[in-house]
């Protein structure tokens, strides 16, 4: 087994397969999405803990192409009402889950098809995964941040300054800009938007506790939402990075903000031995 | 604002995965409470919103017995997360427990039940919680240790505000805090501290006990 595919070769929409495998039949998933594979390899963290030593080895899986879009989440709750606003228990989202949308069931004006969908909380985000097919969930951090690390053209583009500059740039961008739709250019692994658009949801979000340390050296409140519990970490270059961290790790999971969305993963399939 | 984390990492000491066959009963764990009878829990209809046994929780508990998180609906409750490998932390969320319930007022106290679930799904099997709650003198008639899947267990985890990240090593670095729940499943209070019982808790928890059971 190779461990580091050419990312051509790794660009395998699986969907397909996977309707075939998981269901027996393809309507047994209710799923629009493309899913592209990402082979097993390793790779260097920006958590100290994990990347001290030497890189961590991540399984293969499957990710969504792009991030969920408001048209594709409110296909999910008209499956299941539950998570319709106002119906879903307060345990589960904060009062302003999905409140850009018009109604629980209509996007209306103000909230476009094609824009990810945002002001969602993990739960109603994993529970969108769930439903994406057998062993549907939200990436890992180190999943999200395997792939968030590439760029067109190299699938681990974090020593280019360059890069660097270009993804750091998002975050001073104003936030009351519109929401684009998703899609655009992919990166080296064939996923798009991992930079730029939005902020997303992981799976082990409130695993990650680096900010545990460098929380205790200021005022919390002022750690919360902003980058500036990055700074401890001592890796400036990978400062877009640790900004995505210290917000994932301020949040608790019935949060929803603005430009907090999500993307899934699912497994991939490995076929008879 | 997230309460004070309290983190630790030490040694690990579970080495050996041995393979365990659970026997699994169908009782439920009984979280009884001598003294009054509080009102049968309802648990045929749906939980308020603000409860966290919307959450459909699948556990097995010290002595093998299977059952869902709501099973402690009806009664007063606390809730924390644990792991059985731990060292240092862990006995003093134990200590802490122990003196909360025996700092309540006498009518209540040592009648609270507390359900401890484990993060480390590989390791915390039935019998080694129940190893756990025989070294520490732990009376079935309120302690349950339980464990679940991990699914499940990082879900509780973010249902209860608690961060747990497992290590290379195989130990956790989490935050402790204690839960106290209503009987319909609401978080009324929490609290970080640990080793010692923190009087202005105890005194919610006496409060909430005498708001249920009159």
């Amino acid at each position: 087994m190779t461990l580091r595919s050419p990312p051509r070769q790794a660009r395998v929409v699986v969907s397909g397969l996977l309707a075939l495998c998981i269901g027996g039949a393809v309507s047994a998933v209710a799923r629009a999405a493309d899913y592209v594979s990402i082979a097993a390899g390793e790779f260097a963290s920006v958590l100290a803990g994990d990347a001290q030593v030497k890189p961590s080895s991540v399984a293969a899986f499957a990710m969504r192409t792009t991030p969920v879009t408001n048209r594709e989440f409110l296909e999910f709750v008209n499956r299941n009402p539950d998570w319709a606003r106002g119906r879903v228990s307060r345990v589960f989202a904060d009062t302003q889950y999905l409140s850009h949308w018009q109604l629980p069931r209509d996007l209306g004006d103000a909230a476009f098809a094609h824009q990810p969908v945002t002001r969602v909380s993990w739960f109603a985000a994993q529970a969108f995964c769930e439903a994406e097919g057998a062993g549907g969930r939200l990436p890992s951090w180190l999943e999200w941040e395997r792939v968030a690390a590439a760029d067109a053209a190299h699938t681990d583009a974090r020593a280019n300054p360059a890069w660097r500059a270009e993804i750091l740039s998002w975050y001073g961008t104003a936030s009351s800009v519109i929401l684009a739709n998703v899609g655009g250019m992919a990166n080296a692994y064939g996923i798009q938007n991992m930079h730029g658009l939005i902020w997303e949801w992981v799976d082990d979000f409130n695993a990650l506790l680096v900010a545990a340390d460098s929380r205790s050296q200021g005022d919390p409140d002022k750690l919360q939402f902003c980058g500036a519990g990055a700074i401890s970490l001592k890796d400036r270059d990978n400062y877009a990075v640790l900004m995505r961290i210290a917000l994932l790790s301020s949040l608790k999971a019935v949060d929803t903000t603005r430009h907090l969305g999500f993307r899934c993963v699912i497994p991939v399939f490995k076929g008879p031995k | 604002m997230k309460s004070p984390a309290t983190t630790h990492i030490i040694s690990a000491i579970l080495l050996l995965t041995s393979a365990l066959s659970i026997l699994i009963a169908s009782a439920a764990p009984q979280f009884a409470i001598a003294g009054p009878t509080p009102p049968p829990p309802t648990t045929t209809t749906t939980p308020p919103s603000g409860s966290i046994y919307a959450l459909k929780v699948p556990l097995t508990d010290h002595h093998g017995r299977v059952f869902t998180l709501d099973a402690m609906r009806g009664k007063t409750a606390l809730i924390t997360m644990f792991y059985s490998g731990c060292q240092f932390v862990c006995p003093r969320i134990i200590e802490a427990l122990r003196k909360t319930e025996s700092s309540l007022p006498p009518n209540i106290r040592n009648r609270v039940p507390i359900l401890m679930v484990s993060f480390d799904v590989k390791h915390d099997t039935p019998e080694a919680l129940k190893a756990i709650a025989s070294e520490r003198h732990l009376d079935d008639a309120i302690w349950t240790l339980a464990r679940s899947d991990e699914r499940h267990t990082r879900k509780l985890a973010a249902l209860l505000d608690i961060q747990y990240r497992e290590l290379p090593s195989g130990d956790f670095n989490h935050t402790s805090v204690l839960i106290l729940l209503d009987a319909e499943g609401r978080i009324v209070g929490r609290t970080p501290m640990i080793g010692e019982a923190d009087p202005a808790f105890v005194k919610l928890v006496a409060k909430q006990m005498a708001a249920t059971s009159p």
